[in-house]
């Protein structure tokens, strides 16, 4: 039998899995990681590498030491926090892709507050940039949402395209009216008083952030398995209409996680100036917003699992650096990081859906 | 089903026991331990890839350089690393046992003191910024010579009298070079303009080229850039027109096209100071070489430039050499015209490292203070 008359004969079907044991959903993700890792093995060995050094190297540099452990904490902040963001807006099945934009919205009006008042005492400016990150974030979240309640104007769109809008705002800023008058004209603004930052634990670089976006993740989960709220987004999820024919406000619901959505973003953007950089500058987000979307499906959308999750990512990031000191090109080390990635999206995918072969039938 | 799942068991199997023999063919060849004496461990960050073909790899030249230079050190590189991420990988490499640490782009200055100040007895060279601390140090170069002498063969060798300039971000070095360039147009053809266009990126081939035909198509027939990257020059060659690049050599990306570059040379410099630091002599310093440490240059000049504008170069260069004369030596007039450095008086370099004004001749805008 010739190949094209088999392919002919036979197709593949996608069909969504009704059950998945406990078991196996735990099975999938594992054997994903471990075929990502040899797959990254033969592609480390063609390279010429030895893949189980490589290995040991990525894994000590990022868990291996409390400088290590302590980065990893440090990616985790923001990457948990908007990934939290990300996944209560993707509950209700709004794509909001304007982590980035709303997380940079947030680090501007923190900053703002921090430059327009440099003597203010610690119990002034702290709350003050706090309620600033997050009104930022959170007005960058509802511009899309009342567009998206009254218009029906697609999110996934406008939450994408106003990230540039709001990283341009920044930059426009930083290398224009806010530029520090001490500062040879770069594009740096001032640096905020020591009122406005919070001091880090021991020597590391783990700021008082990390209680912030523990709070959230439990915040959410409460809102999300606790509240009548709660509730309504994920009834909405499931079904707009049935939502709707229940009697649930959608419009309303759209505006309000889309603002605390929003809003959550808002203050990672805040931790990031008043506890990592202490002032504004361009290119603030190593991309947190973005990687965040990765990090709330690798979660399931679960605030416990994207805990964990932007913990292990935020050594995936460590871990990369570490490796290029082991002598690996960047380019190998992003080939290996975005393997590892595709596995482990993939088994996700599987745990969902299964693919089997069928006989085509003749009527077709 | 049954038969996806068998076929699925020796694909597994298969790609196993390859591994597993390349694990054997691998055998451990270890560097033998460093005999004698201890080497120094010298560590460079870098912004961009090696192979950026401009300044990055500049850099890396540099490191190669002194490798070749110096006995009884190693060196390491980390490319492309975010400015937010500079601190981390800093600590990263101190962690490792890098006793000297490189950090080769403005946007890692403020990771950089942080860094320094947990570890005073690790030493930071930070190029382009302008905080030091009695551990952390600063270099860079005079480019602006070397942008005026490529400004020279442009304002000879244009034809529309318009040039273009692709250029990265609004900062006072970018905007330095653009002056320097322009005064060095003016110089020998009055009438011709430099226009800017702004990419807001330092690294972007596909963005700068796009920038770089932009200008071709305004009527401009020399394209110069401060880019990483030989884009703009690609774009110059497919016109037809003619390009200066920055950074190093350029000419094997757009043969036709090219004439000159001003051009980094870190070697030197990097030798300098590791020596420096192995006899225990370094101290903290703001180094902002000069043409005549041969710290910036000129690439050869191509086929294309005519004997008269290489003498009109070389004149101009001896001069820049001697001392006895630097590029913003006044009269130099701004955008609108008036006076700002006057007749026969010299900026400072406190005012050349804050420039925030085009002079006269600058197509293009600086967003404004307030």
């Amino acid at each position: 039998m010739s190949n094209s008359r088999f392919v002919n004969r036979f197709r593949l079907r996608v069909e969504k899995q009704i059950h998945t044991s406990p078991w196996i959903s735990l099975l999938i993700p594992f054997t994903s990681i471990v075929l990502a890792l040899l797959v990254g093995a033969v592609f480390l060995s063609l390279t010429g590498n030895n893949p189980w050094k490589v290995y040991g190297v990525m894994f000590k540099g990022a868990f291996g030491s409390v400088f290590g452990l302590s980065e990893c904490v440090v990616n985790a902040i923001p990457l948990l926090m908007t990934g939290l963001a990300v996944a209560l807006a993707f509950r209700m099945l709004l794509w909001n892709i304007g982590a980035e934009g709303q997380f940079y919205m947030g680090a501007f009006a923190a900053s703002w507050v921090a430059l327009s008042f440099p003597h203010a005492p610690m119990y002034l400016v702290m709350p003050g940039m706090l309620l600033a990150g997050f009104a930022g974030g959170a007005v960058w979240g509802l511009l899309p949402a009342v567009l998206r309640a009254f218009l029906g104007v697609n999110e996934t769109l406008t939450t994408l395209m106003l990230n540039y809008v709001a990283i341009l705002w920044v930059d426009s800023l930083v290398y224009g009216p806010w530029r520090d008058p001490q500062g040879y004209n770069f594009p740096l603004t001032a640096q905020f008083s020591s009122a406005a930052t919070l001091p880090t634990l021991g020597n590391t670089r783990i700021h008082a952030g990390v209680f912030l976006a523990l709070a959230a993740a439990v915040v959410i989960y409460i809102i999300l398995k606790h509240t009548v709220w709660g509730y309504e987004i994920r009834v909405i999820g499931e079904s707009q209409k049935a939502a709707k024919y229940a009697g649930i406000n959608v419009v309303k619901n759209i505006l309000l996680v889309m603002l605390l959505s929003g809003g959550l973003s808002g203050l990672a953007g805040y931790c990031e100036v008043a506890e990592i950089t202490h002032r504004l500058q361009e290119s603030i987000s190593a991309g947190y917003g973005y990687t965040a979307i990765i990090v709330a499906w690798l979660g399931k959308l679960n605030p416990w699992a994207i805990m964990v999750v932007s913990f292990l990512f935020g050594g995936f990031l460590v871990g990369g650096y570490t490796m290029q000191s082991a002598g690996l090109p960047a380019a190998t080390v992003s080939i290996l990081q975005g393997a590892i990635l595709f596995f482990v999206l993939a088994g996700e995918v599987l745990t969902r859906y299964r693919i089997c072969v069928v006989e085509r039938r003749n009527d077709r | 089903m049954l038969k996806l799942r068998r076929v699925a068991f020796w694909v597994l199997l298969i790609f196993i026991l390859t591994l597993g023999l390349m694990g054997c063919g691998k055998s451990t060849t270890q560097p033998t331990a460093s005999e004698g004496k201890e080497k120094l461990k010298v560590a460079f960050i870098y912004i961009g890839p090696v192979g950026d073909a401009g300044w990055t790899y500049a850099h890396e030249q540099g490191r190669k350089y002194l490798e070749q230079h110096v006995p009884d050190i190693e060196t390491k590189i980390v490319e492309k690393v975010p400015e937010v991420d500079g601190e981390k990988v800093a600590t990263q490499l101190v962690q490792e046992g890098y006793k000297v640490i490189f950090a080769t782009s403005f946007g890692y200055m403020d990771g950089i003191i942080n860094v320094a100040k947990k570890y005073p007895n690790i030493i930071f060279l930070h190029c382009s910024g302008y905080k030091t601390a009695p551990n952390v140090g600063t270099y860079f170069g005079r480019m602006y010579q070397a942008r005026y002498l490529s400004g020279i063969v442009a304002g000879k060798m244009t034809k529309t009298n318009k040039i273009g300039y692709v250029a990265a971000f609004p900062i006072p070095e970018v905007v330095r070079g653009i002056n320097a360039f322009t005064l060095g147009v003016r110089a020998v053809n009055p009438k011709a303009t430099v226009n800017v266009v702004w990419t807001n990126t330092w690294l972007n081939p596909a963005l700068e080229k796009d920038a770089a035909k932009s200008l071709l198509e305004q009527g401009c027939d020399i394209i110069t850039q401060h880019q990483d990257s030989p884009g703009p020059m690609q774009a110059a060659e497919e016109k037809g027109a003619y390009g200066i690049g920055y950074n190093s050599d350029m000419s094997k990306y757009a043969p036709k096209a090219f004439l000159t570059a001003p051009v980094w040379n870190w070697g030197p410099y990097y030798v300098k100071v590791i020596n420096e630091i192995k006899e225990g002599k370094w101290k903290s310093s703001q180094y902002w070489g000069p043409m005549s440490d041969g710290i910036v240059g000129l690439a050869p000049f191509s086929k294309a430039v005519p004997e008269d504008v290489r003498k009109l170069v070389e004149e101009k260069k001896q001069l820049i050499l001697s001392g006895k004369w630097d590029v913003f030596t006044g009269p130099i007039k701004d955008q609108k015209g008036e006076i700002r450095v006057k007749d026969g008086e010299r900026m400072t370099d406190q005012a050349m490292l804050s420039f925030d004004w085009f002079v006269e001749g600058v197509q293009g805008t600086i967003p404004a203070k307030k």
